[in-house]
């Protein structure tokens, strides 16, 4: 079942974005794949609305204290089985925020993560190349 | 009959995380309550941490999205501390990204304020035409945002002359754009019928609520960091500030359109004046004393405050973001509008969360003010009063 559910993701993934403590620029970077220059649509890949309607997960920013049982909520909440692709640095490894008082480590501490996306933000490119990779591993 | 229509965090509205608690009467919006917290990452607590020289690249990932206004702040702050007078080169270089950052920004609230009204074209448009300005970005510093041009006495990268024409080739461009997006707003019967006469903030609202930037400019209220207080290039360049008159949705959208128009104009003046010489002065430690530094981001006025001892760290830094005090004036502008207006009413002010938190502790007599304790119990009083106020 679940392969067949996997050959399914992989031909229209429908992606949630999930952030959690983010600077908006990564999120901003994931729209503009949307926009005419880049044009994910075309491949098949929707931004949609619920986490319950998706095959992936696009998860950004850092976690912290108050968003930590959101997201691992909105996680459970996901269809498995389910991409998790990290997008930017900040989902990788807090880096700069790694002494903060309310961070509280990156997403693979809490969640597993099949894809990890670095940059600051990443290009447009650079994430849709994620994605593909994801989607090859399949 | 009160009800509650929880909005978020997760929701496909907004970006961000951050939680509305909208108060109903049938389809009317009553009342507001407004939550957020979700983005707060201590900026204030690992800046001391960092040395003067690293605090730009933190304060640059507040936001994103106005991710040169949070460094331009900070860095004049730096330089009212110590008395740094960067080089009038730099100074262009700055006020010339300050603005392309501008016209960015407000392309960006266009375009989602479009997504918000079901008009995707309107945000399929006007992202298209902002994408040739993040490869400018590019061009110019290496990277689409986050761009640290901002340094410390000075600006971290030169604008090289055979770029200039690239630049006046886009303004060129945009110009064009900006007319017509001006006109298709103006013009379209759909997104008048929505926008005008909708999350009307009246000019004493406005005051009240001590709203900046656009916001503010919107509902008639002539503020502008650049004009009142003006740094850098500003006092040598013409132009003027944007003031509509409603405080609807509509007026703060044609504001910011407009306000892009100026920015072009800012912008090529600074190119046709750009003086020559070197873009950085020297700068041997940080004095003790305090400094202040704003900028007019483009939601608004952001304001930073810096403490030095004389070493090489910040002892203290607080930062003041636009989206603070917008977002509060969100509460009147909401009430008496439909929960389908709700949406963009609540997005009008180009709110800003991840600029918003963050916290402060309170010191009365040197002792903390409210332990986290008091602060326990001040929440469930607040639970009470809530369940007697919905029992009615």
């Amino acid at each position: 079942m679940g392969n067949l559910k996997l050959l399914g993701l992989k031909k229209s993934p429908w992606v949630f974005h999930l952030a959690a403590a983010a600077c908006n620029n990564c999120d901003i970077e994931i729209l503009d794949i949307l926009t005419p220059r880049w044009d994910v649509e075309r491949f098949g890949i929707v931004l949609v609305g619920s986490p319950r309607h998706a095959d992936a997960l696009l998860v950004t920013g850092v976690i912290n204290r108050k968003t930590l049982p959101r997201v691992l909520r909105v996680y459970e909440q996901t269809p498995k089985p389910c991409l998790v692709i990290a997008v930017g640095s900040c989902a990788c490894h807090p880096h700069i925020f790694e002494s903060s008082y309310n961070v509280v480590g990156p997403y693979d501490k809490h969640i597993p993560v099949d894809v990890y996306i670095p940059g600051c933000p990443p290009k447009p490119e650079a994430i849709i190349m994620g994605v593909v990779k994801a989607l090859k591993r399949l | 009959m009160r009800r509650v229509v929880p909005i978020g965090p997760y929701h496909p509205l907004q970006e961000e995380p951050e939680f509305f608690k909208l108060i109903v009467e049938g389809e009317k919006v009553v009342d507001l309550e407004i939550n957020i917290g979700y983005n707060h990452r201590g900026h204030e607590y690992i800046s001391p941490t960092l040395t003067w020289d690293q605090v730009p690249f933190l304060v640059e990932r507040i936001c994103g999205i106005c991710s040169d206004s949070h460094p331009y702040a900070y860095v004049l702050a730096v330089e009212d501390c110590a008395h740094i007078e960067p080089p009038p080169r730099a100074k262009y270089i700055r006020t010339i990204i300050g603005e392309l950052e501008r016209i960015h920004s407000h392309y960006l609230w266009l375009g989602l304020a479009g997504h918000f009204i079901g008009y995707n074209t309107v945000w399929m448009w006007v992202w298209r035409y902002r994408e040739p300005l993040l490869d400018l970005f590019e061009l110019i510093m290496g990277n689409r945002n986050h761009y640290a041009i901002n340094k410390i006495g000075g600006a971290r990268r030169d604008i090289k002359p055979e770029d200039y024409p690239k630049i006046e080739k886009y303004l060129d461009m945009l110009e064009k754009k900006n007319a017509m997006f001006t006109k298709a707003i103006l013009d379209d019967p759909v997104i008048r019928a929505r926008l005008e006469g909708v999350g009307i903030l009246k000019k004493e609202d406005a005051i009240a609520y001590a709203v900046t930037g656009p916001t503010a400019r919107g509902s008639g209220y002539a503020i502008d960091v650049r004009k009142d207080d003006p740094y850098d290039a500003y006092d040598k360049v013409d132009w003027d500030i944007v003031v509509g008159k409603d405080g609807d949705v509509l007026a703060k959208a044609v504001v910011r359109l407009l306000e892009c128009d100026e920015s072009i104009k800012i912008v090529r003046q600074c190119l046709k004046n750009m003086p020559d010489g070197p873009i950085e002065t020297r700068v041997d430690g940080i004095p003790p004393g305090e400094g202040i530094g704003h900028h007019e981001a483009p939601r608004g006025e952001v304001f930073h405050y810096v403490r030095s001892d004389g070493s090489n760290m910040p002892v203290r830094h607080k930062v003041r973001a636009p989206s603070f005090m917008n977002i509060a004036s969100n509460v009147v502008a909401v009430k008496g509008y439909s929960i389908a207006d709700a949406t963009l009413v609540l997005a009008a002010v180009d709110p800003c969360y991840c600029c918003t938190e963050r916290t402060m502790v309170a010191y009365e007599d040197g002792k903390e003010k409210y332990t986290g304790k008091d602060l326990l119990q001040l929440s469930w009083k607040k639970t009470e009063r809530l369940r007697e106020r919905y029992r009615k």
